[in-house]
């Protein structure tokens, strides 16, 4: 590759993300929630983008793959920059043009490339966990109120499948309009972002534009915030609203068409997902859901909301690993909960679920607590 | 005169501003060739001295009755030759000026286009000054004396340059006393004068004046009028103290049954006073005020058996029956210096200040350091038993300033060095503290702030570099999570105490005077001045100047010397007595306006009305402008439906023709 070449692909670079606007004040960094286990500085990487040689030996620098894209950088940057977005190019780099990636990278993209999900089932497996639910499956064309997204977690990972099935149990009662998209539904690509390959998240972003487009849907209710995000962010041609099945419920039992109406005598501290959080400010909903628990203690965390602690679940963490040793977050976040006495640690994110599981094991919490997406929690209260 | 138009053209070369990018040769040449152009010139400087010698010696020696200066913007230099002119013998509104500056030159690149735009521009406007009329500037008196909106420092320091000129001042202020901002401050930077020490006496000095009229507790309703006969509506708010019984004992404070039960608006809320309170020791006029909102006799209608204020008052002052009064009275020019709110940190929840008592901004702090403050000026956490001294102290910089997360891009100008100096307070009070300043660039740009800087970091004070972006709590410590970006070291920095240096934002009520005065925003929201250089106390209202903070962050001495050029900029116009008006106005032709109301809808300056007219015989409604009001802005000559309004020197039957001559070219 020539200089010449090489100073203008510089160029765009700096441009696409504002580079010059950066004062190099350490607000991202300081807020980065991963700097306490790895070497992770996310405002050196804004600063070194401005010099070639560091974009040469991105492959020198693995704590790239130290991110969890829990967008704290952003969210605090006083100039408006994304200095998440520049690591996210910067794996862009690595992975489409220097073609650097791991193997488990790897196969969660050809898996997202060719069945629609980054975790290697069958696409045609995509709606077993609908098997003996009486759900309503909307065909394209159709009026629906709401078009229900599950996301590939959810729909294949049985430790979280309960979330969708639950939902369809109180959407049934609530009798509200509604629709799954069923087999056809296929990754929201958040993770392929996330994960470097923005060739692949271009394809998805426009075969699942077109896909959803193709329903008459007053709005899109995702499960996962990760595809909330996704659907916000990526999806700039999308016809409908997009929001958060928390947002729904919570409508729903302020509507009275819900009722929680069994006792659940535990104490509840409730955990901000990131994606849910801090990039499109849910804090309220999943809150007011917990509070109409009958019997339910509701304890809160003090690093809460917009200072909530990031569990490493996002930014393609779950098919790259940190060398680190140091503690997890989620192990720090399943301490505290501990620490609160806490009995439910309450999320509602499918990601969460799976690093705060491991990480009440991890610190042998499992005798005093349980992690419990919303869902889960209030799918048998409502009668 | 014989009227016959002898035209002179000059072009102008604005040093190579214009002549790099325009022909002027063939400017002039071509200008020459117009009709009823008589000569033609052109000169490097047309606006210096010489230049205008030019003009003048022209119209002297060659009997030119009009004038057409092809250069820059009439914004900039319509009034320089005006006075050409005038001064020439000429009546100024002769004069057309061709813009081939901002709207040629400095705008094309390609020499031969420029050039025939240039004669285009040039030729137009000759065409216009053929059918120019000359007009006469009109001058009203100017009422000797002026409103001053806000009594802080500012609004005192303008009240008493203008009373000491021996004009009449009106001083309005909202809260029960003057002092504003400044008098919640402990020490200033950065000579550490005491706040109050240097106020007080002011804040006597200007209720004292016997020029001042001083309105406190109470608010600016309605302006109407124009520059030099303002008529003012004040409202004087209920004290429900009759201030000529009260003495300021202060006895009914002590008595009243919610003392040390609200939280004090003077101490940042961290004292409490009652309801019937003197906002702080040195408040003037030193007259007590009932809280309405919070007393209990004017909420509930009970008291006790009866108020206790009312029986602990020996003067007998305490009336419940008072009312609001209405104020009203003229003045010539009105000075707005109603001051800054501060920037509320709850809107940054990354520094958990809604969750942490222990984490507060500069100014609470500044309460907290003050011998006034409610802990006598000790640097103390929690009360009583529990209270302790903080000995790790982190203050955390550009706190709602340089943020464009919470919209506020400006620099507040003064925190660097209030941080500065309540870090070198706590150095005095709190013996073995461990200080450090957490900063993105240290600004210490004002007379011996510098100095100041260099003075405190050898106190002990450490200065590390880098922007905090989360504060959360670790058992009784609070962590500050922050990198040093200066060593690439993110860190997790427990502390006692955070104080944050938020910065000055505009009044959140900015909005009233604006509706009340027709002000200005810029983009930081704070007010407008006419010019960011040359008209940096005057506004686009003619005889509304701005003094301090309501114009935008600034130190006192700043806030002084601002006070001082509205004060200035207002006793131009005392002084003199007299104003000249607008010349270039709209007219209205009565016979033939429908009386459709438009204009008066769309006038931003108020400054039209329906009247009823008669119209041979029959009495119909008809447009008038008021002459005084009118700032020729054209947008009623514009709008109107029947073209009944026209602008001087916009007339119709001139600027058609100006505009015709362009399609032929």
């Amino acid at each position: 590759m020539n200089t010449e070449l090489m100073n203008e692909e510089l160029q765009d670079f700096i441009q696409k993300y504002d580079l010059y606007g950066c004062i190099q004040c350490g607000r991202c960094t300081g807020g980065c929630p991963v700097t306490v286990r790895t070497n992770l500085n996310v405002r050196r990487f804004v600063n070194d983008s401005l010099n070639k040689d560091m974009l040469d030996d991105l492959a020198k620098l693995p704590e790239i793959w130290d991110c969890t894209a829990c967008n704290t950088c952003a969210v605090r940057c006083p100039k408006g920059l994304k200095p998440l977005e520049v690591l996210m190019g910067l794996r862009s780099i690595l992975v489409v043009e220097q073609g650097t990636v791991q193997s488990t990278v790897r196969d969660a993209l050809e898996s997202v490339f060719l069945e629609g999900n980054p975790w290697s089932k069958s696409r045609a497996m995509r709606s077993d966990w609908m098997e003996g639910l009486d759900v309503k499956i909307a065909e394209p064309g159709e009026k629906v109120e709401n078009l229900i997204f599950v996301c590939c977690t959810i729909a294949y990972d049985p430790r979280v499948q309960m979330q969708a099935k639950n939902l369809v149990k109180l959407l049934n009662k609530a009798g509200v309009d509604y629709g799954f998209i069923g087999e056809g539904e296929a990754c929201c690509s958040s993770e392929v972002h996330h994960l470097g390959e923005d060739d692949l998240l271009e394809e998805m972003v426009e075969s699942n534009t077109e896909l959803l487009n193709e329903y008459d849907a007053a709005r899109i209710v995702t499960i996962s915030p990760h595809c909330l995000s996704a659907f916000k962010n990526q999806y700039p041609d999308l016809k409908a609203g997009v929001i958060h099945y928390t947002q729904l419920i919570a409508e729903l039992l302020k509507e009275e068409k819900l009722t929680i109406s069994k006792e659940f005598p535990q104490k509840i501290v409730y955990h901000d997902p990131c994606f849910l959080g801090k990039q499109n400010g849910v804090y309220d909903e999943p809150r007011a859901i917990l509070g109409q628990i009958p019997g339910a203690e509701i304890v809160e965390f003090d690093r809460r909301r917009e200072r909530s602690l990031c569990c490493e679940g996002g930014g393609g963490k779950m098919w790259v690993e940190s060398d680190s040793k140091k503690e997890r977050l989620a192990e720090t976040r399943a301490k505290d909960a501990g620490e609160l006495g806490a009995s439910i640690l309450a999320v509602a994110c499918p990601f969460c679920v799976l690093t705060l599981d491991d990480a009440v094991k991890a610190k042998g919490l499992e005798e005093q607590m349980r992690v419990a997406e919303i869902l889960e929690i209030i799918g048998d209260l409502v009668e | 005169m014989n009227n016959k138009p002898k035209i002179g053209v000059y072009v102008c070369h604005c040093g190579v501003n214009i002549s790099k990018t325009v022909d002027i040769d063939a400017v002039v040449e071509f200008a020459s060739r117009m009709p009823n152009v008589k000569v033609v010139r052109d000169y490097a400087y047309m606006c210096s001295d010489p230049g205008q010698l030019l003009i003048r010696e022209d119209i002297e020696k060659e009997g030119l009755n009009r004038v057409v200066v092809a250069s820059c913007s009439p914004r900039m230099h319509e009034s320089t030759f005006r006075k050409t002119l005038a001064a020439a013998g000429l009546n100024s509104y002769y004069l057309e000026m061709a813009n081939i500056r901002e709207q040629c030159s400095w705008v094309h690149e390609d020499k031969e286009e420029a050039t025939a735009k240039a004669k285009k521009i040039v030729y137009a406007a000759v065409a216009k000054a053929r059918l120019l009329e000359p007009l006469y500037e009109k001058e009203v008196d100017v009422e000797p004396a002026t409103l001053v909106i806000g009594a802080g420092i500012a609004g005192i320091q303008a009240a008493l340059d203008i009373a000491n000129a021996g004009f009449k001042v009106y001083l309005v202020e909202k809260t029960p006393s003057v002092g504003g901002r400044m008098s919640q401050l402990d020490k200033t930077f950065p000579t550490l004068d005491c706040s109050a020490c240097i106020l007080t006496p002011k804040m006597v000095d200007v209720a004292n004046h016997p020029n001042v009229e001083l309105l406190a507790y109470s608010q600016v309703e309605d302006i109407t009028g124009y520059v030099g006969n303002f008529d003012v509506k004040v409202r004087k708010k209920a004290r429900y103290v009759d201030v000529n019984k009260c003495t300021g004992c202060g006895v009914c404070s002590e008595e009243c049954r919610l003392k040390n039960r609200i939280p004090s608006e003077f101490n940042m809320e961290m004292g409490k006073r009652a309801a019937i309170y003197l906002p702080f020791p040195q408040a003037v006029p030193a007259k007590y005020t009932i809280d309405p909102e919070r007393c209990l006799f004017l909420t509930r209608g009970k008291c006790g058996k009866s108020p206790k204020c009312v029986d602990a008052c020996s003067a007998g002052a305490i009336n419940f029956e008072q009312e609001d009064e209405i104020a009203e009275f003229k003045v010539g020019t009105v000075i707005v210096a109603t001051g800054f709110d501060v920037f509320d940190a709850a809107r940054k929840p990354e520094y958990g200040y809604s969750d942490y008592p222990n984490v507060v901004t500069g100014l609470e702090f500044e309460r907290l350091v003050s011998a006034s403050g409610p802990t006598g000026g000790a640097v103390v956490l929690g009360e009583g038993e529990d209270a302790v001294v903080p000995k790790d102290i982190a203050f955390i910089k550009c706190v709602g300033s340089r943020d464009a997360s919470v919209g506020n891009e400006y620099c507040s100008r003064v925190c660097c060095m209030y941080t500065a100096k309540l870090a070198h307070l706590v150095m005095e009070k709190v013996p073995g503290a461990n200080v450090r300043i957490y900063y993105m660039d240290v600004r210490a740009f004002g007379k011996g702030f510098e100095e100041f800087y260099d003075r405190v970091r050898r106190e002990g004070i450490r200065y590390i570099r880098g922007n905090p972006s989360e504060i959360f709590k670790r058992g009784e410590k609070l962590v500050v999570k922050v990198e040093d970006t200066l060593t690439a070291t993110p860190l997790e920095d427990e502390v006692d105490m955070v104080v944050l240096a938020v910065g000055l934002e505009p009044r959140k009520d900015a909005r009233e005077i604006i509706d009340i005065l027709r002000l200005s925003q810029s983009g930081d929201r704070f007010y407008l001045e006419a010019h960011p250089k040359l008209a940096p106390v005057d506004t686009a209202t003619d005889g509304v100047f701005l003094a301090g903070c309501a114009q935008g962050p600034k130190d006192i001495p700043d806030t002084v010397a601002q006070a001082k050029g509205a004060a200035s900029s207002a006793l131009v116009l005392l002084a003199s007595g007299k104003v000249k008006i607008q010349a270039q106005i709209s007219v209205v032709d009565q016979s033939t306006c429908r009386g459709c109301g438009y204009c008066v809808e769309i006038c931003p300056y108020g400054a039209i009305d329906l009247v009823t007219v008669n119209r041979m015989g029959n009495l119909a409604q008809a447009a008038e402008v008021n002459e005084a009001l009118c700032k020729g802005c054209g947008a009623c000559a514009a709008a109107c439906f029947s073209g009944s309004i026209q602008q001087k020197s916009f007339m119709d039957r001139q600027i058609l023709p100006q505009i015709a001559v362009l399609g032929v070219m």
